[in-house]
């Protein structure tokens, strides 16, 4: 039998991580199913297994007036009903599995899982969230983008637990949520695409947009972004901002879907985004 | 390891192991037969149980994580008010058929009509978004929550 500890204070969990170099398990949606064992038959987890869910200092949403700090232990069902969170994220995480999974998963555990189909993550990726990681030596911060390094893998080290992410606070008008997978309910995504503007008389003060499932981590591409800033929105050519993100959309085949019908529809998402602003001038 | 938690209102003190299945302590060492296991990836929601009040599948909770809680399986409402006007509800709107998924979808339904005690269709589809059942084509399961939730009016 594995050993275990669910512990209610992050410094005794921090402790005995660095001791075991343990497994942390918040809400288990993934790793009960990675790790899946059959009924009457032992579990597959071999390692230390450091429990998350119980640790009190990681269940609560902190509010730094322009940013929000998100405990590890917060679940998406919480998150999905707390107005301080982007509206954006917020729609993201609603459509993540079903109800009983989302009282279960948690928002960190989506970022440690570092899926390219994390739905979560297109929306953090566009409000520049950083993570927080915390060992018996110290914390440091980390912007996202740099602690996801591909499909399954980050830079966090065996000795540390992502403790929070920080969010923007920003609420957008202009925002803009899809999800493409084969029903509404428990589907792991074939794409996402999450995007918002901001706009002053119709110029683009800002416009960011993500992808996800279309290459190995999340696409945002700040340099296109700033292409289109600046410019009159009713003047962006739709084609033009679709060639735009064209090379940056390195999609795989897999079980889900094609290469081919990725693109080509994350393409036509990007354009739609820009198209329904247009429209609702 | 030990732990405690509280099965449909009984305190149970159980010796474990930690990453035992909370479907598999209820079903083998509780005898509570009622929660099934359909995919057991949490896919399908035939194992759904409240947890804290939560509606969960159990198939994905390593048993550690119980202790302390408080959990509702299909056997603990089926006694209760709302679990009768549920049970009377399912069986005049032929809610069940093979009947495997219709204890998740009791709870799933338990769990939505305490948060929405008069839902419409779309709050219903999306209550039941996680349990998934192979015979009704889930129309007679919508019929069923609606009948229930006018029978029951006040009980939630």
């Amino acid at each position: 039998m594995v050993e275990t500890l669910r512990p209610r204070k992050l410094d005794e969990a921090l402790t005995w991580l660095s001791e075991r170099k343990a497994l942390p398990l918040a809400g288990g949606t993934d790793l009960m199913v990675h790790f899946r064992n059959y009924t009457g038959t032992d579990s597959l987890i071999v390692r230390p297994v450091l429990f998350t869910d119980a640790i009190d200092e990681l269940h609560s949403v902190e509010d730094l007036g322009d940013s929000l700090k998100i405990g590890a232990a917060c679940l998406l069902s919480e998150l999905e009903n707390n107005e301080l969170v982007p509206s954006l994220l917020r729609q993201a995480i609603s459509q993540i599995a079903a109800p009983a999974l989302r009282n279960r998963a948690t928002l960190a555990g989506n970022v440690c899982n570092a899926s390219p189909a994390g739905d979560s993550l297109p929306p953090l990726y566009l409000y520049d969230s950083h993570v927080v990681l915390a060992s018996s030596s110290g914390t440091r911060t980390i912007p996202l983008v740099d602690f996801i390094t591909g499909p399954g893998k980050t830079i966090r080290t065996d000795d540390e637990l992502l403790t929070h992410i920080l969010v923007s606070k920003s609420q957008n008008e202009k925002i803009y949520y899809r999800k493409v997978g084969t029903r509404a309910a428990n589907a792991l995504s074939k794409l996402t695409v999450a995007a918002f503007a901001e706009l002053e008389n119709n110029i683009i003060m800002d416009l960011r947009m993500a992808f996800g499932a279309v290459a190995p981590v999340v696409v945002r591409e700040r340099a296109v972004e700033i292409i289109f800033i600046g410019k009159s929105i009713d003047q962006v050519d739709l084609d033009e901002f679709r060639q735009a993100y064209a090379p940056h959309i390195r999609p795989i085949d897999d079980q889900r879907s094609t290469a081919l019908y990725r693109k080509e529809v994350a393409l036509n998402l990007a354009g739609d985004f820009i198209r329904k602003i247009q429209e609702n001038l | 390891m030990k732990i405690e938690m509280t099965v449909n209102g009984e305190l149970r003190k159980l010796d474990v192991n930690p990453l035992s299945r909370l479907l598999d302590i209820l079903r083998n060492d509780l005898s509570l037969t009622g929660t099934k296991e359909g995919c057991g990836e949490g896919e399908c929601g035939a194992c759904s149980a409240l947890m804290n009040g939560l509606l969960v599948n159990t198939c994905l909770i390593p048993i550690a994580q119980c202790d302390g809680s408080e959990i509702l399986t299909i056997e603990g409402l089926a006694s209760s008010k709302r679990g009768e006007v549920l049970t009377e509800a399912f069986a005049e709107a032929h809610s069940v058929q093979c009947g495997f998924c219709t204890p998740g979808m009791v709870l799933a339904a338990e769990s939505l009509l305490r948060k929405t005690p008069k839902p419409d269709e779309q709050q219903i589809r999306e209550g039941l978004a996680g349990n998934i059942c192979r015979c009704t084509g889930y129309d007679m399961i919508i019929d069923g929550i609606q009948l229930a939730a006018e029978k029951g009016d006040g009980l939630w």
